[in-house]
């Protein structure tokens, strides 16, 4: 799913100055499993600037809503009589939610409340861990189920490089080498031999570097 | 006659105190079976564990004006629900940043930990907590919340 | 010219089964080409060829491509070292034209250490290729003619193309099959990270000659004299791939601390002269960056001098 972090409140302060009457607008999927967004992450915001403008004799009014998602037409339509409350929304959704957001309600300012990260896992509780980096044509068949892309530092897809260094990448300790992992598991399935193939050249074009990326399904379309 | 915004000595704290059922609110109960008497600022509210306290049941109160809230739980290793209080423990800390980031002073909020057979401590922190607000003065949530009340 | 496939020295001095001796150079950071002149033309009648860094560290200096330009209108043959960090494919083959343009007929072929070891931390990086498909890359202009898009390169390049390759480096049991793959690529030959730990280089060296990699590759052995016990220490235990064995730095504690440069020079040589009995050992990379001084002795100690007459 996609992780988020929630921005510093300083941040989000600076930026609401211009505005009255702020929504804090969540998101129940992604951001909350990450607990970035999502109900109880806009109550704590919300309750938090509102600590802040009392405290400053700062008049705002700000209010709190919670979503399914901010990626669906539908939902976002659910605002729609709301909206006219408010100068300004900070939404706690992803940055796709952010930006179909303002799509949406083309004269709402839109800030963001997180900082969307990567593509990950939760790991551990309190720990989400990026898996996925989309590029759009993926090798995992390949690498034993180990992306080299979104966890090579180097994105090496005939690795290891030189640094690698006791299943570590060079950059930190707290790193795993991805082709170490890689060649874990391809001795764990006894598929060591396939080491040896050498990985193409990739096609970058599916990947960011081609340009904004769209998936259509002619046979769903109505 | 004495200006009672002003002046110092008339500040009485309102401190919101959460006390889980089994250590904290039991001492409570043992202080004043033992007759020893705690400040009246402390407003008590019984949970069945401070696991239970989330980051807004903190915040809220503060929002509202409180000048303090303290969280009063089973000593660390004891927690009758095994690690409650150890869950609110980073949340007090979360809450105490939050308030740091938007210039509140975090020693608003503070974590104590006993066991129910403390009763004098029971005493003691509340007197320790309401010493500290009373250093730090009236919310200045609190000031601001009575005029624009006032002016209504 | 027949059997050839470069103007290379490097070339001709291995295939004709001489031992090879090659050095390094690191490009100042700025614009001085002063520097680098002094240092090639220091070691020029010392080495076959010398090898000359691309943006060593991710510390941003002179590119290597003009530096290699420096020199070889001195006379003096580069081998350009191109990571893969910095430059996309575009790029890549490119700055292989330009190279080719001079006539700079050497090539070694790197991912490049993490951006984030350098002066620009923040900044993004390429990896549009990895090392071993520039490899491909460059063999692929070379041979077949051709841009990766598949147009005709007018005047191919004519490069001896090679790879690094670190014995010590995590996990050990795929370094042979790393350069296995290397040579499948097609790498010509191979300059090894430093060594110091000979009895695993030498198990390295034998498990690449079962396997018959030795008859298909020159590998060059790398060696880095230490300059004093703190030198050892560092490498040892800051360097990520390197392995220092203790006697190295309890031979160079064991000597005052001004003696202890002669005494890292002293090791280097020792290591070369055993290390030529080594079957498939077929040259050595002397790496004395900042010590380029010093490359004219160990040559000459180790027997290498003079360089063979092509």
């Amino acid at each position: 799913m996609i992780i988020a972090s929630k921005k510093p409140i300083e941040e989000i302060i600076q930026e609401i100055t211009p505005y009255s009457r702020i929504l804090i607008l969540g998101c129940n999927e992604c951001v909350t499993v990450c607990e970035a967004g999502g109900k109880k992450e806009v109550e704590v915001l919300a309750s938090a600037l509102r600590i802040f403008c009392l405290s400053k004799d700062i008049e705002k009014t700000i209010g709190e809503h919670t979503l399914e998602r901010q990626c669906d037409h539908e939902y976002l339509e659910e605002i729609r009589n709301i909206v006219d409350d408010y100068d300004a929304i900070v939404s706690l959704a992803c940055g796709v939610g952010v930006q179909f957001a303002a799509e949406k309600y083309l004269t709402m300012p839109l800030i963001p409340g997180v900082n969307t990260v990567c593509l990950g896992a939760n790991e551990d509780r309190g720990l989400w861990t990026e898996r996925c980096q989309a590029c759009g044509s993926c090798v995992l068949a390949r690498t034993g189920g180990i992306c080299p892309v979104s966890r090579c530092a180097k994105r090496v897809l005939n690795g290891p490089c030189g640094g690698s260094t006791n299943g570590k990448c060079e950059i930190s300790k707290d790193t795993d080498c991805a082709w170490q992992l890689i060649i874990d598991r391809l001795k764990a399935l006894d598929k060591m031999e396939e080491y040896e193939t050498v990985a193409p050249v990739k096609d970058w074009s599916t990947d960011r570097a081609g340009g904004p990326r769209t998936v259509t399904r002619e046979d769903v379309k109505i | 006659m004495p200006d009672i915004n002003t002046s110092e000595a008339a500040f009485e704290p309102r401190i919101i105190g959460f006390c889980c059922k089994f250590c904290a609110y039991a001492a409570a109960d043992l202080a004043g079976s033992m007759r020893i008497s705690y400040p009246a600022s402390v407003k008590i509210i019984q949970v069945p564990c401070t696991g239970r306290i989330d980051m807004i049941h903190i915040l809220k109160p503060i929002e509202d004006g409180a000048d303090g809230v303290m969280i009063a739980g089973c000593l660390e290793g004891e927690c009758h629900f095994l690690q409650g209080n150890l869950k609110a423990r980073s949340r007090v800390e979360a809450v105490r940043r939050i308030l740091a980031q938007i210039g509140m002073e975090p020693d608003r909020v503070a974590m104590f930990n006993l066991s129910s057979a403390m009763g004098p401590k029971f005493a003691e922190i509340t007197a320790q907590m309401t010493d500290r607000i009373r250093q730090l003065g009236p919310s200045p949530v609190g000031e601001a919340g009575k005029k624009s009340r006032n002016a209504a | 010219m027949s059997g050839y496939v470069s103007d290379s020295r490097l070339e001709r001095v291995l295939k004709a089964g001489h031992l090879g001796v090659t050095s390094e150079c690191g490009p100042p950071r700025g614009s001085d080409p002063e520097d680098i002149k002094k240092k090639g033309l220091l070691i020029k009648e010392y080495v076959d060829a010398v090898n000359v860094t691309d943006n060593q560290t991710a510390m941003t200096r002179m590119s290597s491509l003009a530096a290699c330009i420096h020199l070889k209108l001195l006379g003096i043959e580069p081998v350009l070292q191109m990571v893969t960090r910095d430059r996309n494919r575009v790029a890549l083959q490119s700055d292989i034209l330009g190279a080719a343009s001079f006539d700079i007929s050497n090539m070694l072929c790197l991912s490049g250490d993490h951006q984030s070891f350098g002066d620009c931390a923040q900044g993004q990086n390429v990896h549009d290729l990895d090392s071993m498909q520039l490899v491909q890359t460059v063999r692929h202009m070379r041979d077949e003619g051709k841009f990766l898009g598949g147009d005709t390169i007018k005047r191919p390049p004519r490069i001896f193309v090679g790879a690094a390759a670190n014995p010590f480096a995590d996990p050990f049991e795929i370094r042979v099959p790393r350069l296995a793959k290397k040579i499948a690529c097609g790498a010509e030959f191979i300059q090894t990270q430093c060594i110091y730990n000979l009895d695993k280089f030498k198990e390295w060296m034998r498990r690449a000659a079962d396997r018959g990699l030795t008859e298909k590759v020159f590998i060059l052995a790398g060696m880095t004299p230490m300059k004093s016990v703190g030198m050892a220490k560092y490498m040892k235990n800051k360097v990520p791939g390197m392995d220092v064995p203790d006697e190295i730095i309890d031979r160079l504690a064991g000597v005052e601390k001004k003696k202890q440069a002669e005494e890292g020079i002293n090791i280097c040589v020792e290591h070369i002269q055993e290390l030529k009995e080594v079957p498939g050992v077929a040259g050595f990379h002397i790496m004395a960056i900042e010590w380029e001084e010093k490359v004219p002795e160990i040559v000459e100690r180790a027997g290498l001098f003079p360089r063979p007459d092509m």
